[in-house]
């Protein structure tokens, strides 16, 4: 697998690969996404105690999910960039941090919202709630590391340090609810015997979650893609590139 | 090469009592934050019986971030630390001293005067033990996750904020099991478990920390 992954270390070979990859993830995104979201929110049965208000599942779930998820990756690629000394790497967990970070966002807003009529209150200090918030600070800390140096590549290294150690974080998060039984409902579909949802209400979550996955790697191409322009600026492939382009347009 | 570490630490000290006015500070810092709290909540015992253990926690961490600025940044300015950095001593064992240096200068003071603010916010007894276990668990791990931040940082000029951007989610569940660990003790519980997970993160952090920052300060000097 390493000597699959190693030509991606060079910029030109991952800018070609992500370049490539952007339509498939953009395209399934919306495949399931739109079918996923309006079979969610229109056609499902209501809940029997809850009512309408638990279709906020079908997007507060995926982006709880995927907030966590995204910031393991981050964690991941700076490992690998920092393990194997890989520019790439660093570009593409800067490129996911502020996807991951409106994730995480989305996830305490909609969280928020439905708390309000199910809880009686916008926001309470429970456990999940409060590892989202600090998860939230986590991604906020990275940005703001990696926009403090003026060197980016000592900026990438700088941020992959931060996330690592954010990472330490994760498992905090994620067992926070049998370490502190509070008041937010435990996991619904991770129960992989049984789950505790209704099968029709199931498939949309499940056809969300993906959507949304797909969702987050067409955006991080896409980031990748830009940052990798912005950095090689003075490498020839990026200005034949950036020359072609322009003259496409104006032939157009 | 014992000798080049020994004669680190005793610099540190040195350098540390030589600025006896910013030694103070800190502690200084800490009891008008501690005093200010039964002024702004009522002096009702019972309220600051309730508040207290959280109240002395969250100005040790306040107090902490104020001190930590000392750790690299002096060393940076003046070009020793970069000396440091080249002597050839493994650069994670220069970092343990300055963590270690930081939390004598820094946190033992706050552990001697911790009978005092348990004082002023009418902590019983056992209360104090528990608040006292958790503040000589908890204090040495904030000094070394600091450490990271403060490596992170130390070359960066904007930005004042950034380290505490950096180490507030990682004191957060410090923050939680030290305050759980006094709550139990007030209830009269046993408060093992807390101080155990407090013990787990600091001999964690003790085995990481210092690579860590180690590599961040490589990094900054770049």
């Amino acid at each position: 697998m390493f000597k699959w992954l190693h030509p991606y270390a060079k910029t030109q070979a991952a800018y070609s690969l992500s370049q490539r990859l952007t339509p498939w993830f953009a395209g399934i995104c919306v495949l399931l996404l739109v079918p996923g979201t309006l079979w969610g929110l229109l056609f499902t049965p209501a809940d029997y105690q809850q009512g309408d208000s638990f279709r906020i599942i079908y997007i507060h779930v995926p982006a709880a999910m995927l907030s966590m998820s995204t910031y393991v990756a981050m964690a991941v690629a700076a490992l690998v960039g920092i393990v194997w000394q890989w520019r790439t790497a660093f570009m593409a967990m800067i490129a996911m941090a502020p996807v991951g970070a409106v994730m995480t966002f989305i996830a305490l807003f909609t969280g928020a919202a439905w708390g309000k009529p199910m809880w009686g209150a916008w926001w309470v200090w429970d456990a999940r709630l409060t590892s989202e918030l600090i998860l939230l600070f986590l991604y906020c800390g990275v940005i703001a590391l990696y926009s403090a140096f003026d060197d980016k590549q000592q900026a990438g290294k700088a941020a992959g340090i931060m996330a690592l150690v954010g990472v330490v974080n994760i498992p905090v998060i994620h067992f926070s609810v049998q370490w502190w039984n509070t008041l937010h409902q435990g996991a619904t579909i991770t129960k992989f015997d049984k789950p505790s949802i209704a099968t029709e209400m199931l498939w949309p979550l499940l056809m969300n979650i993906a959507g949304m996955m797909m969702f987050i790697a067409a955006l991080t191409c896409m980031r990748l893609n830009n940052e990798i322009l912005r950095r090689e600026q003075h490498r020839p492939w990026v200005s034949a590139l950036l020359h072609d382009r322009r003259e496409n347009q104006n032939a157009v | 090469m014992s000798q080049l570490i020994k004669g680190v630490l005793q610099r540190d000290l040195a350098i540390a009592f030589n600025q006896k006015g910013e030694l103070a500070q800190p502690l200084l810092f800490l009891l008008i934050v501690v005093t200010l709290f039964p002024i702004a909540v009522g002096p009702a015992p019972e309220t600051l019986q309730r508040i207290g253990p959280g109240v002395i926690w969250v100005a040790a961490i306040l107090t902490a971030l104020l001190g930590m600025e000392r750790l690299f940044k002096q060393d940076y300015l003046d070009g020793s630390l970069e000396q440091l950095l080249l002597s050839g001593v493994p650069v994670f064992q220069i970092v343990a001293l300055k963590s270690v240096v930081h939390w004598l200068v820094c946190f033992l003071p706050l552990l001697i005067l911790s009978p005092l603010l348990a004082l002023f916010l009418h902590l019983s007894m056992p209360m104090y033990l528990a608040l006292f276990l958790s503040l000589l668990l908890g204090t040495p791990l904030l000094s070394l996750v600091g450490a990271i931040a403060m490596g992170l940082t130390v070359g960066v000029q904007k930005g004042a904020l950034l380290p505490l951007l950096l180490m507030v989610p990682v004191f957060i569940p410090l923050l939680i099991f030290a305050t759980s660990a006094v709550e139990s003790a007030a209830l009269h519980l046993s408060y093992a478990p807390q101080l155990a997970i407090i013990g787990a993160m600091l001999l964690c952090a003790l085995a990481l920390a210092p690579f860590a920052t180690a590599y961040a300060l490589k990094v900054s000097q770049h």
